[in-house]
């Protein structure tokens, strides 16, 4: 018989309750996913009452509250706060957004913050991104061109700069990937959105001489034909990209050319 | 002390952070074939790098004549002379060619009709010596930074540099003054890390968090200038903190200098244009220091607006459609979700906010390390670049868009440098195990630390007092309370509790160890302010209003031992380079 019961790990337990100590009427409860790695001890969701009196508008505003004045032992990325670096993506009211964009009054009832779905844990909210990270340096991020003239650039149109609009300003953050059945299941050889949208910013680029060398690569069952057109991903993005339509752009490039 | 399991390693160079400078830096190290480590304590991609928006200023002439001479006037002007000569001369001659190098490495620039290189017009760019706008700043829209970090990373992968992610940096291991490598801690999985280089390069970027509201993120703790006051070097001019005019009210966030480039203008209560009667000629494209210094007065005058009149507005709507849409989208949308407001409709609310460190680790042109001993003297194998350096191209106050080239111009100087100064794999010398010691006993102190204050709490009492004490106007009688002030807050790290103890991803530590790197750097900037009676640049005294260049014509340098601080100073250098271009004396500095 196929064993079907779950890791040990993913049985999640009601965790600690930390009680409101402020006196505030205007209290949220807020439910954390915690997970130590250094102790034996599986999952648990921590609860936390948290004065929204004095709390600025975004989730990550929440945790820097929790971690200041409550409980310093919660664990989260964190960088720039207005997201551009990437770092804060999670799950929030069972969304996949970045923490410094996302406002909690857009999240109704107790506040669920998870790390990325399907992602393995490192701790608490910090998934593990290194899988993502090696499939992004598999699609060769670097222009490839010839060009060995010092004093000038390498002139491009406004209309072929133009096309990158939309596929330059990914923050690989993953909100995207993490959201995608399909990366769920094949994450290991799907290259999946965030990828392939970065794949394709280096495709469509002009000023690149390797188009059908790198369409060529990607043209593949799984890396790139697990892409079901479900649009988990673009409705994901927290920079508004649509990497569904990006890989909708390859698989067309492909069909119409002769790679 | 509990033992702690060490990994050692050996690498010809280290380089600490992977934002701008030390992704350039590594790129080019792995080109010259030195085995090289790069260490950050986030991805790459996450480094603060990826916040500059306006653009990285080079002499191109894309958008009409230019020439770096002009561009080396306007950037010793900005600095108010505080700058190096021979430096910045380096800076704006190599520019153009480190943009171009990074149009080849694919970085996606605006574009004009002709398909070259977009520039826009810049605070303080100017032409032919102070005589009209130039456009001299290479764009990507207004996501200029995060265009160029993450071609960088690209370059990085291409050239396959070794990456230790999530490590974070404790102390350098120095040996008779000579730096032989450092000590870092590996977040993912507990481990202490010791890594032998003949050279270590320092490019750990600002330290904004010193201060309550800054553009800066909440990593800019300047870890790599701590490191270098602990192994009892000094840190150079750390009173220039440069406040940019516009951040979002209330929030901090940064609206690139590029809106005013675009067309956009700051109006005060009374629906003045108001920096035209403060500069006559740039008005709202004055150069950092002149804009705040002018908002400020504005609102302590009561022309603020806002219920509490405390900040002033910059007006975008009157610009074409497609601007806003092609050249500004980015800071369309943080002021949608920071300030609630549509910038085609509505202005913005902004209001001085810290961003920039002019101050820094001491450096040559060449990227190494300087310290006194007597007079200049270089710090063999130890190199610095861009926000943490202070080489010093922005002597007391950097002029928008130099940033950007500052890190790519150094990065690639510091990996040529390195490549002349290191025979790829010499043996390395052993180092004394008091220095790994002494380390691990700061760390494991910090981690067991069980007191009452939190860090979160000193943390902010710090940020408090150098928002109140050491800010755009400063004063013989405020910074002294500044100077007690931080040292009762540094007091209070006696006494400091860190409730996590575990050594994987612990962000409570980290949060610890960068207030121990934080609270130094106050220590340093508030008593080199308190020190530098004048006026110049960024460091506005309204007890010294003027420039006094018989004084104060020298860069600061500041050594802390603890809380306590010596300071001193070095002649700022006034020579060029090379002849191609004549020494610029000071003068009066009006825009």
């Amino acid at each position: 018989m196929v064993q079907l019961s779950l890791p040990k790990n993913s049985e999640i337990k009601k965790g600690k309750y930390f009680k409101d100590k402020t006196g505030s009427k205007n209290l949220r409860k807020v439910n954390i996913y915690r997970w130590d790695p250094s102790t034996d001890e599986g999952p648990r969701i921590d609860t936390y009452e948290v004065d929204m009196d004095n709390c600025p508008s975004k989730v990550l505003d929440i945790l820097n509250k929790i971690k200041n004045e409550i409980d310093s032992t919660i664990t989260y990325r964190r960088s720039c706060a207005h997201g551009v670096c990437g770092s804060c993506a999670m799950n929030m009211g069972g969304k996949n957004g970045l923490a410094c964009t996302t406002p909690h009054a857009e999240i109704e009832g107790d506040i669920d913050i998870y790390p990325l779905p399907h992602l393995k844990v490192k701790k608490d909210l910090i998934g593990d991104l290194d899988g993502l990270y090696k499939q992004y340096q598999s699609i060769e991020p670097w222009l490839k061109n010839n060009s060995t003239k010092e004093t000038t650039e390498i002139y491009q149109s406004k209309e072929d700069r133009a096309k990158l609009d939309g596929a330059y300003e990914c923050i690989m953050c993953a909100c995207c990937s993490t959201s995608c059945p399909s990366y769920w299941w094949n994450g290991d050889k799907y290259l999946g959105p965030a990828v392939l949208l970065q794949a394709y910013r280096w495709i469509i680029d002009s000023r690149d001489e390797e188009r059908k060398a790198r369409l060529k690569k990607v043209a593949d069952e799984l890396k790139l034909y697990r892409c079901h057109t479900i649009l988990n991903c673009t409705n994901a993005c927290p920079k508004g990209l649509n990497p569904a339509k990006a890989i909708a752009e390859i698989k067309k490039m492909l069909a119409m050319a002769n790679v | 002390m509990k033992a702690y399991n060490i990994i050692d390693h050996e690498y010809d160079v280290v380089v600490l952070g992977a934002g701008g400078s030390g992704l350039r830096a590594a790129v080019g190290l792995s080109e010259a074939g030195l085995k090289t480590a790069c260490i950050s304590k986030v991805f790459p991609t996450r480094s603060h790098t990826s916040a500059a928006q306006g653009g990285i200023s080079a002499a191109l002439g894309n958008m009409g004549e230019d020439d770096w001479r002009w561009h080396m006037y306007d950037t010793v002007k900005g600095a108010d002379w505080l700058g190096d000569q021979d430096s910045i001369e380096y800076l704006c001659k190599e520019a153009p060619k480190a943009v171009l190098e990074l149009e080849k490495y694919g970085v996606p620039f605006s574009r004009t009709e002709e398909g070259k290189i977009y520039q826009r017009p810049f605070g303080g760019m100017t032409k032919n010596y102070g005589n009209g706008i130039v456009q001299r700043t290479c764009a990507a829209a207004d996501r200029t930074g995060h265009a160029i970090l993450h071609t960088l990373y690209g370059q990085a992968l291409k050239h396959n540099t070794e990456f230790f992610i999530e490590y974070f940096a404790l102390d350098l291991l120095m040996k008779d003054g000579e730096c032989k490598g450092l000590i870092a801690w590996n977040l993912n999985d507990g481990t202490i890390h010791r890594f032998r280089a003949h050279t270590v390069i320092i490019a750990t970027g600002g330290y904004g968090k010193v201060y309550y509201s800054a553009t800066s993120a909440h990593t800019c703790t300047g870890d790599g200038n701590a490191m270098v006051l602990r192994a009892g070097l000094p840190l150079q001019d750390m009173e220039f903190v440069q406040f940019h005019p516009t951040g979002i009210y209330g929030h901090g966030t940064l609206i690139s200098e590029g809106v005013r480039g675009e067309g956009g203008y700051l109006v005060n209560s009374k629906g003045e244009r108001f920096m035209e009667r403060y500069a006559p000629n740039a008005k709202d494209l004055a150069s950092r220091d002149v804009v705040s210094r002018s908002m400020s007065i504005e609102i302590n005058e009561g022309r603020g607006v806002g219920k509490d009149q405390d900040h002033v507005h910059l007006h975008l709507s009157h610009l074409d459609k497609s601007v806003i849409e092609n050249r500004l989208p980015g800071i369309t949308e943080a002021a949608r979700l920071f300030a609630n407001v549509d910038v085609t409709k509505d202005p913005i609310p902004v209001v001085p906010t810290v961003h920039y460190n002019m101050g820094g680790i001491p450096t040559n042109y060449k990227a190494e390390v300087l310290t006194m001993n007597g007079s200049e003297k270089t710090v063999p194998g130890l190199m610095a670049i861009g926000e943490a350096a202070c080489v010093s191209v922005h002597g007391a106050n950097r002029l928008g868009s130099n940033s950007l080239i500052d890190l790519v111009v150094f990065g690639r100087a510091a990996a040529k440098r390195a490549a002349e100064l290191v025979k790829s794999g010499t043996p390395h010398e052993e180092i004394p195990e008091t220095e790994t010691q002494k380390c691990l006993d700061r760390f494991d102190k910090l981690r067991n630390a069980q007191g009452d204050n939190s860090t979160a709490e000193l943390r902010l009492s710090m940020q408090k007092t150098m928002q109140s004490k050491c800010a755009v106007f400063r004063t013989e009688k405020n910074l002294k309370q500044g100077v007690d002030e931080i040292g009762k807050t540094y007091d209070g790290m006696d006494s400091i509790s860190v409730k996590d103890k575990s050594l994987v991803f612990n962000t409570d530590l980290v949060e610890t160890l960068e207030f121990d790197n934080l609270i130094r750097q106050a220590v340093a900037t508030v008593d080199s302010a308190y020190h530098r009676k004048e006026s110049r640049g960024a460091h506005a005294r309204e007890d010294y209003p003027k420039r006094d260049d018989e004084k104060f014509m020298q860069h600061t340098l500041a050594w802390c031992d603890g809380k306590n601080t010596k300071i001193s100073y070095r002649p700022v250098h006034q020579s060029t380079l090379t002849n191609e271009v004549q020494y610029f004396p000071p003068q009066e500095r009006v825009y």
